[in-house]
């Protein structure tokens, strides 16, 4: 096996720019900070596609670069593999974060108004975030380019590092800190799933290495293991399950979806970057990785594609009452991801990765749009005091347009293309538990084109809100309680704005990543999903059809708009988009109405089904709880109370002994007496 | 090289060479202490340095043995050597010993030659302790350990030092007086031999060893310290000056962990057997029990004492799954919990110097007046959470590896220090470091100086250099670790 002589150099390229950002930011200033990440992401870039021609030619790539360890005769190795699966994410995740680099660059150019006044850590802030985002793109790249499930597990827990420093990157801020605290709590209770997944690999196979895992595949799912006695499961079964308990953190998969919306209170190019195009599908990567065992137990797929279907169609619904720009596409985000998930159960790993490439760019284009929208407000981020945008900035609207077009499914743009295949496949699906996946994923369709479509009329048409007094000011504003509160930077928002279009640095990414964003899906989908594309790097078991049936249908990218403009999906999201039109610009009086009508199911969505409240309850103050009660009456009460200090009573005259160490110079004599214990036991005892 | 007696000079040196520093006498010359105990502990540690470079990993014999008779009436020599699982800890020490030199090098004004010469003599006494074949001579040095870090307490700690100086020194002593029971026991068994090989191949009855294994088992508990034995260490940690803080949860804690390697597991493997189910309780009670009870903890410095008793939870967990993966991974945790240990503890202590506050609610937002700390400290913070690519990850990692192949419940209810070590670490991290700055205090802080940035750094490059590569530190234990699993697995009644 042998190794790509440029692979090594596609994450360390990231990572140097990382280090010297991150090391010597003073010296080099705000211009060299994000001349040298840029760069190094764009050598990464242009490197991922000299190997993608590599291996488009047939080759694969796998090879240790050194052993981190051994033991247990297990030898723990740092390695690459790259195939077709590996060099796609490769290039989406260096050419979204090129983008973003660039982006940043104008999104962060007065990050010092962010800071306090006197804040040391806001001084090289600029140059800070630079390396972050660097450093983020080499623990990505470590990810999705590992041979190895220990490998795989350092990158999944960087990326969720740098997603922790990143979401509280304004570190000032009590909503930031919470939330990234947050995230990386419930991205633990994720890994701790994972880390016994890999647990039990290691454990039944005697190696982390891919290849000699998925080679033992058939051992796994021949193991039966007893974790509740008298009742067998087949040991490929729990070994997944654990695994997809890691992807529900990662990829923020219902119950475990908490922590996204909360990350919005990082900047917005990280929200784009790490929290829609790539950190969050890692865990979409890794089944899609590990189909050569998904697909071996059905208990597994049963559960993915029910967790999928979930996530896909609830996280839907909040987002129709979300009225902060970033919440609504971040609620659009998770129930994209339970789309992919969906895909997965469904074992149509090649739609589900077709759906995480298209999903990157249109949804990385909603985030910066969101966000060049956000410069122009100078931080507003509440859509009740936009409005009438589109005319202040066309080349943001337009590119917003195009993503949400993408992302309701519109044909012919990207998200057409990969949500009908993931649709469709689930509707061939097998898995039990699919019909209802594919009933509440359809419904999905009608809530997707809805609010992506109230996104667009709230923010850029209709009435000019942006003169009026500031909205949380009004009454029944549901972003009162708690800390859920929204991430708004209140600074430099004094009186009425007058929007304009952002700089060239935030508009051309913008474009470059709607370029894909409409014409990736019809381009891609031929070779992706039916074409052989992923070649042996995904696995389908025989007995899992949707894919192979929906080959049999298929005639091209034009003859599936055709088809697509006569099923259901299509005027699903048509009378999404058309609801939301009719409720925001044709009667914008009627969701004040509705909301008021509908009473508990409006706050059933508003308190996001209560999941933060019960959380917050439950786990974190049954835990402070548990831990005081250990504490006082464990530790205190019981320990040293009856056993250390009843039995020290004595405490009080060895005391007295003790208080000479106050009065001065025994330690001296304590010195001497240790020699002396051995000076004078030797001439003791060798006397006679 | 060969022809030095390179575990007398680790021993030797640093205490001669603190004797010399106690001889500068009073604070006067402290000018003159101050470079001759950071001299001294350099030379500590390089002589320690051919001992990693010249052992050899293929063979789990006693290397560097010394032997010279000491007491010929009872059979007892100056017997030194060392093998796969103790050389490292000798590396350790030496190493910890000029960190703690430096980072008491300000703050002590007070009795600076006495203070410095402390830390000396008991860096030396460890090195005996690591490297003793002989039980006398163990003994002796264990024992003789307790008063410099008594008096470490006792003469430079907090206002309630006496109360813990005193707590420490019962709990460890009695600990002790058990094992020096076993000790007579095992010698006349042996046929009047002190001699610890010796003693590894002795045949036991199982009844006999299961007492000479609880016997063992209070000594070294009381110093690991296990649940419910532990509630000497937050009281020492949080009256102890810096210095011995870093020393306690770095070096001091390891000594009971490696009595189990080599009194408890060789001399009675029936009964570690036998106990193993008892001796995963309490692992695991600490991994857990504690980990929440370090949740509520509002001292900062009882916070990182209770984390060091979970995570030393982790290393008698790894110790008694009998597998390798446990073994060596609970022998990586001890190195790395001293650099990371240590590490938080000098993070406590940069800003105890200044704020004269170890309570967290005294804090906040300590990122905007010292990003440069804040990065150490945030960097040390993920090493104790066990963040991958930290020496933290390493040995929890292999240990829970090693739990799930032992049993997946074990390992489910080990992993559960993934949430719990984070939730408490990082909680902590958060309402100290981050949000707005909370009073004058935090606001006229000054970031760390070339001596604090050096220190932390040094730490900083072995929890990122352990990290992502661990296995300098994983070979040299392969073959002694093999041996004694094999000796273990094998009835000797």
């Amino acid at each position: 096996m042998e190794m790509h002589p440029y692979a090594l150099w596609v994450p360390l390229a990231p990572l140097f720019g990382a280090l010297v950002a991150g090391l010597f930011g003073q010296t080099i200033g705000r211009a060299g900070a994000h001349w040298i990440t840029s760069l190094g992401v764009a050598v990464s870039l242009a490197l991922s596609w000299l190997i993608f021609q590599d291996v488009d030619a047939g080759k694969i790539y796998n090879a240790a670069v050194y052993t981190w360890a051994t033991s247990g005769g297990i030898s723990f190795q740092v390695g690459f593999l790259i195939d077709k699966l590996t060099v796609t994410m490769m290039l989406v995740v260096t050419f979204v974060s090129l983008m973003v680099h660039i982006y940043t660059i104008g999104y962060m150019a007065h990050d010092e108004d962010n800071w306090p006044t006197d804040s040391l850590a806001g001084k090289n802030s600029y140059q800070r975030f630079f390396a972050y985002i660097s450093l983020f793109t080499f623990s990505m790249l470590m990810l999705v380019m590992s041979n190895n499930f220990l490998q795989l597990f350092f990158g999944w827990e960087a990326v969720g590092l740098v997603s922790y420093l990143l979401i509280g990157f304004w570190s000032s801020r009590p909503t930031a800190i919470y939330a990234n605290l947050k995230a990386f709590l419930v991205n633990r209770v994720g890994d701790f799933g994972f880390l016994l997944g890999i647990g039990l690999i290691a454990a039944y196979c005697g190696s982390l290495n891919y290849g000699d895992v998925f080679a033992l595949s058939q051992k796994l799912a021949s193991t039966h293991i007893e974790l509740i006695p008298g009742s067998p499961w087949l040991l490929v079964s729990v070994v997944c399950i654990c695994l997809f308990i890691g992807a529900m953190g990662k990829s923020a998969q219902f119950p475990l979806h908490v922590w996204l919306p909360d990350s919005m209170e990082g900047p917005t190019p990280i929200s784009a970057l790490i929290h829609a195009a790539t950190m969050v599908t890692a865990g979409i990567f890794m089944v899609s990785r590990m189909s050569p065992l998904f697909e071996l137990s059905d208990a597994a797929l049963s559960f993915v594609i029910v967790i999928g279907a979930i996530t896909a169609f609830f996280m839907a619904l909040i987002a129709i009452v979300q009225t902060d720009i970033k919440r609504v596409v971040a609620y659009s985000t998770l129930s994209q991801l339970g789309y992919m998930t969906t895909a997965l159960g469904a074992s149509a790993y090649s739609a589900a990765m077709f759906h995480l490439a298209t999903h990157a760019f249109f949804k990385a284009v909603l985030f910066l749009g969101a966000g060049s929208v956000i410069i122009a407000m100078h931080h507003e981020q509440d859509m009740r005091r936009m409005g009438g945008l589109r005319k202040y900035m066309p080349i943001t609207y337009l590119t917003v347009l195009i993503g949400a077009l993408a992302n309701a499914g519109f044909p012919p743009f990207a998200g057409f293309f990969s949500k009908d295949s993931i649709i469709e496949a689930v509707h061939l699906s097998t898995t039990t538990g699919a019909g209802f996946a594919y009933a509440l994923i359809l419904a999905g369709v009608f809530v997707g084109g809805f609010y992506s479509f109230r996104l667009v009329f709230f923010a850029f048409h209709g009435k000019e809100r942006f003169r009026e007094a500031p909205a949380h000011e009004a009454p029944g504003g549901h972003d009162a309680h708690g800390h859920d509160a929204h991430g708004h930077d209140d600074h430099g928002h004094h009186g009425p704005v007058e929007p304009k279009e952002s700089p060239w640095v935030v508009t051309v990414p913008l474009v470059l990543l709607a370029i894909p964003s409409v014409i990736a899906g019809w381009a891609m989908i031929g070779p992706a999903l039916f074409g052989n594309y992923f070649g042996g790097a995904i696995f389908i078991a025989p007995e899992h059809p949707a894919i192979a049936s929906m080959k049999a249908g298929f005639h091209g990218a034009f003859g599936m708009i055709t088809h697509g403009l006569m099923t259901p999906p299509f005027w699903l999201a048509l009378a999404g988009a058309a609801t939301a039109w009719y409720l925001y610009i044709a009667r914008p009086d009627l969701p004040a109405v509705i909301k008021q009508k509908s009473g508990v199911l409006a706050r059933i969505l508003e308190e996001k089904y209560g999941f933060d409240r019960f959380n917050d309850w439950f786990f974190a103050g049954g835990a402070r709880l548990l831990g005081r009660g250990l504490w006082k009456g464990g530790d205190q009460a019981l320990i040293d109370g009856l056993a250390v200090n009843g039995s020290a009573k004595v405490v009080g005259w060895i005391a007295s002994i003790v208080r000479l160490f106050q009065s001065g110079y025994i330690y001296q004599y304590a010195f001497s007496m240790i020699i002396g214990v051995f000076v004078l036991l030797t001439l003791w005892m060798n006397r006679a | 090289m060969s022809g030095l007696p390179l575990l007398s000079l680790a021993i030797w040196l640093p205490i001669v060479g603190g004797l010399l520093v106690l001889a500068t006498g009073s604070d006067r010359n402290a000018g003159l202490a101050r470079p001759l105990a950071l001299v001294v502990a350099v030379a500590g540690f390089l002589v320690t340095i051919p001992l990693y470079t010249g052992f050899d990993n293929g063979t789990s014999a006693m290397q560097f043995e010394e032997l010279r008779p000491w007491i010929q009436r009872f059979n007892i020599n100056y017997q030194l050597g060392v093998d796969g699982i103790s050389v490292l800890f000798i590396l350790l020490n030496s190493f910890i010993t000029p960190l703690v030199v430096l980072a008491g090098w300000k703050v002590i004004e007070e009795k600076v030659a006495q203070y410095m010469a402390a830390f000396l003599i008991m860096s030396g006494l460890m090195n005996g302790i690591f490297s003793s074949l002989d039980a006398v001579l163990f003994y002796v040095f264990f024992e003789a350990s307790l008063i410099p870090m008594y008096i470490i307490i006792g003469a430079w700690g907090g206002p309630n030092r006496v109360y813990a100086a005193f707590k420490f020194f019962l709990y460890t002593l009695l600990g002790s007086l058990l094992m020096l029971v076993a000790l007579i026991w095992l010698f006349f068994q042996s046929g009047f031999s002190f001699n610890l090989l010796d003693w590894h191949a002795l045949r036991i009855p199982l009844a006999a060893q299961i007492l000479l294994f609880l016997a063992f088992l209070v000594a070294f508990a009381v110093k690991v310290p296990m649940w419910p034995v532990h509630t000497w260490l937050p009281d020492a940690h949080v009256e102890a000056p810096t210095g011995g803080s870093v020393v306690l949860a770095a070096i001091m804690l390891k000594l009971g962990a490696y009595g189990f390697l080599r009194f408890s597991l060789p001399i009675a493997p029936d009964a570690s057997r036998e106990l193993a189910w008892l001796m995963i309780a309490l692992s695991l009670t600490a991994v857990v029990y504690i980990g929440f009870v370090a949740l509520v903890q509002a001292d900062m410095k009882k916070l990182i004492a209770y984390s060091s008793i979970s995570h030393m939870g982790f290393v008698t967990l790894g110790f008694f799954i009998f597998n390798s993966l446990g073994v060596e991974g609970a022998l990586v945790q001890m190195i790395s919990h001293g650099f990371v240990s240590g590490a938080m503890f000098l993070c406590v202590g940069v800003l105890y110097d200044r704020v004269h506050s170890r309570q967290i609610a005294d804090y906040g937002g300590v990122v905007h007046t010292m990003p440069k700390f804040a990065a150490f400290m945030v960097l040390f913070a993920m090493a104790n959470s066990g963040l991958p690519a930290t020496s933290g990850f390493v040995g929890e990692f292999m240990v829970i590896l090693g739990a799930v192949q032992y049993n997946f419940w074990i390992g489910f209810a080990a992993a559960t220090t993934l949430i719990l070590g984070a939730a408490y670490t990082l909680w902590m991290v958060k309402r100290v470091m981050f949000g707005a700055v909370a009073n004058h205090h935090v606001a006229e802080l000054t970031d760390i100086n070339a001596r604090e940035f050096a220190i932390l750094g040094i730490l900083a490059l072995c929890v990122l250099g352990m990290g992502l590569y661990p296995l300098p530190f994983t070979e040299v234990m392969h073959a002694s670790v093999d041996n004694l699993l094999k000796h273990v697995a094998v009835p000797k009644l």
